[in-house]
């Protein structure tokens, strides 16, 4: 197992690379010159050779390339054209944001995914299996964005329960330390704002929860459904167990490895920054802060962003590797 | 043999399916003592495997439906008794072996984790007891290297390690009936006559009933004491073993017998039973083994016969009038 993990996180190098390679290029096939970008257009000509060759633009492409390699491993993600701060200390509140949002989102997800899919399985062509499964059809097939207007006009604007945007209040703000709010409250001994801060995730998170817990509950049921008809469920009856004890240990870690992959893959769209629910709720994540940097054409930010998102993407699924093991001794690490 | 631990009566399970009501076992009544072993031999599809599954709760419903009968296991009709009564029973009375050890053991857990879960179900005691109480089970079902098996998992087992694993699972709550749905069909020769002896020896030391269901004769001749043969969902003759093989009274069963391969005969074909076992349902009337029988008589087609006889019975009209062996010369 450590040599798998070892030889699995050397296996990353490459990707990574190419990872790098592709957002390079991406930035490099738009159109336009950047000092140009930088200076408007009126700069003379001896100014945009000046500013290029301080950028490095005129060196060829695998120079360029190289130094931005560089760049990236020494952390240093390059400056905001917008805001004309580095992007590094800039992004880590954004990434925060969408962490916390999104963590909350799959724990939801995974909580009611997985039980409406083990319950729908356990009773087969019951009223239970097919309300839930009539239920995850409408959830994978709502837009996120309509969802989410909804949720706002029916618990922040009718109900008035909940907030509808903001990680935490204009007046009320928190402090930060990591920049994960439920953490930070909790640091700083703020039991009313960490409430505060937890009204405020409840609304996008469920609007974020939606999909992926339509697709896990989905996932789960076809997975049960099949584990639950093999000998060895037969065996565990036979021993005289109860159901609710075959069903959730017996049958759900059998089970469990098509449900972590989908996990997995959610999990890093998810935190990939979702940026329709981001925009919605003015969450201040990964996402709309991408998208901002959209807008003012800012790309270095958006090179950045792409950068972190499929980092992100890329870890989370070697983490999800690793824990296959962990459910199927079968399966074996060479 | 003094005690009669299991009594099955009339029973009639059927399954339901698009086609309508197909009954998979028509009123069969058998029952088994203490210390005893039975056999239960058919074809496939005559209703062994059903049987089992309707003592032990475990139908699976739906299609699967106990229509009629009883089955008393010390007095107490169980065909009908609540899920939480028959957990109590599952296991630590009655305990069962399955065909196919290769997927009868959960891939995902310890050998020691299913072992001791099964001993935890019906008795307290602590991990440390669990743990020699496992070591002892496997140790009685002939494993080596008890200790280290405990900490492996089923796909490191070969079939037959398999088998004595469940075998050990199976006897954990010293269960007064074992019953074993052809627990040999799935492994190779030399480990068939090992399981075998096993079971013989765990009934000879442990005084558990078992009820050996299966579709090999020389699996019945080896171990059974009794044996109840099975035919398109009903008994057709049962008796001793010895008085059953020397003395057959049912056409099917003389077929069987003579079905099974002599190393000593000179004969290049072996016999079969021509046609194939009837689907459930699909005879109306007469005996269900008229089509297929060769000493077929009239009233065969019309009329079905009873089980009738006391210790050696059988459901055969050539009994019931004559006796056989007027009729064949």
């Amino acid at each position: 197992m450590f040599y798998y993990s070892i030889k699995r996180l050397l296996m990353l190098i490459p990707v990574l690379l190419g990872m790098t390679l592709i957002v390079f290029a991406i930035i490099h096939a738009i159109p336009g010159n950047p000092a140009l970008t930088i200076l408007g257009t009126k700069a003379t000509p001896e100014a945009i050779h000046s500013l290029n060759r301080s950028l490095g633009l005129d060196n060829p492409w695998y120079v360029q390339y190289f130094s931005y390699l560089k760049d990236i491993l020494s952390g240093n993600l390059g400056t905001s054209i917008q805001t004309h701060a580095p992007i590094a200390s800039e992004i880590w509140p954004h990434l925060a944001a969408t962490i916390e949002l999104s963590f909350i989102a799959m724990i939801i997800a995974v909580f009611v995914g997985i039980n409406a899919g083990i319950i729908s399985a356990w009773k087969q062509n019951s009223f239970l299996d097919y309300t839930a499964m009539i239920l995850a059809l409408i959830g994978v097939s709502m837009p996120v964005f309509w969802l989410g207007l909804l949720e706002q006009w029916g618990f922040s604007i009718k109900l008035q329960w909940l907030p509808s945007i903001g990680r935490d209040d204009i007046r009320n703000g928190v402090d930060p330390i990591t920049n994960l709010y439920l953490i930070d409250t909790l640091l700083r001994g703020r039991l009313d704002q960490f409430w505060m801060v937890i009204r405020h995730l409840i609304l996008p998170a469920i609007a974020l929860a939606t999909i992926p817990t339509a697709i896990i509950a989905r996932m789960t049921r076809s997975s049960m459904l099949e584990v639950l008809k093999s000998d060895y469920i037969r065996t565990a009856k036979a021993k005289g167990q109860r159901m609710v004890w075959i069903v959730y240990k017996y049958a759900l870690k059998n089970a469990f490895i098509p449900i972590l992959t989908v996990i997995g893959l959610q999990t890093g769209l998810l935190l990939g920054g979702a940026i329709l629910t981001e925009t919605i709720f003015g969450w201040p994540g990964v996402g709309l802060y991408i998208y901002n940097a959209i807008q003012y054409r800012d790309y270095p930010v958006i090179q950045s962003g792409i950068l972190i998102i499929a980092f992100i993407f890329v870890m989370v699924n070697f983490i999800v590797d690793l824990l296959y093991g962990l459910f199927d001794p079968r399966i074996k690490y060479r | 043999m003094d005690e009669t631990l299991l009594k099955v009566e009339g029973l009639q399970t059927s399954f339901f399916t698009d086609d309508g009501e197909v009954p998979a076992v028509d009123g069969i009544d058998f029952s088994v003592h203490e210390g005893e072993i039975l056999g239960i031999v058919g074809e496939s599809g005559c209703g062994k495997s059903v049987t089992s599954l309707s003592i032990m709760g475990l139908l699976p419903s739906p299609p699967g439906k106990i229509v009629g009968g009883h089955i008393y296991y010390k007095g107490e009709d169980i065909s009908r008794a609540k899920e939480s009564r028959m957990r109590k029973l599952r296991g630590n009375d009655i305990a069962m072996i399955f065909q196919e050890p290769m997927t009868s053991l959960n891939p995902v857990f310890t050998i020691g984790e299913q072992l001791m879960e099964a001993i935890r179900l019906h008795n307290h005691l602590s991990k440390k007891e669990q743990v020699e109480r496992s070591i002892e089970l496997l140790k009685l079902v002939g494993l080596p290297r008890a200790k280290e098996l405990l900490a492996e998992y089923p796909h490191e087992l070969s079939g037959g390690m398999r088998q004595r694993v469940m075998i050990a699972m199976a006897m954990s709550c010293n269960p007064k009936v074992l019953i074993a749905d052809e627990p040999t069909t799935a492994l190779d020769v030399t480990i068939q006559a090992q399981i075998l002896d096993l079971m013989v020896k765990l009934n000879k030391e442990t005084h558990t009933a078992i009820i050996m269901i299966t579709h090999d004769l020389g699996v019945v001749a080896q171990m059974c004491h009794r044996v109840v043969v099975m035919y398109a969902g009903k008994i057709v003759e049962e008796g001793p073993v010895k008085e059953i093989f020397s003395h057959p009274n049912h056409p099917y069963t003389e077929g069987l017998i003579k079905s099974i391969p002599d190393l000593h005969g000179k004969k290049d074909n072996l016999y079969t039973i021509k046609g194939s076992v009837p689907r459930p349902g699909s005879i109306a009337k007469g005996c269900l083994f008229a089509p297929r029988c060769e000493f077929v008589m009239d009233k065969c087609r019309v009329n079905a016969p009873e089980l009738s006889g006391s210790v050696h019975k059988s459901r055969c009209f050539l009994h019931q009038e004559q006796g056989r062996k007027e009729v064949h010369t």
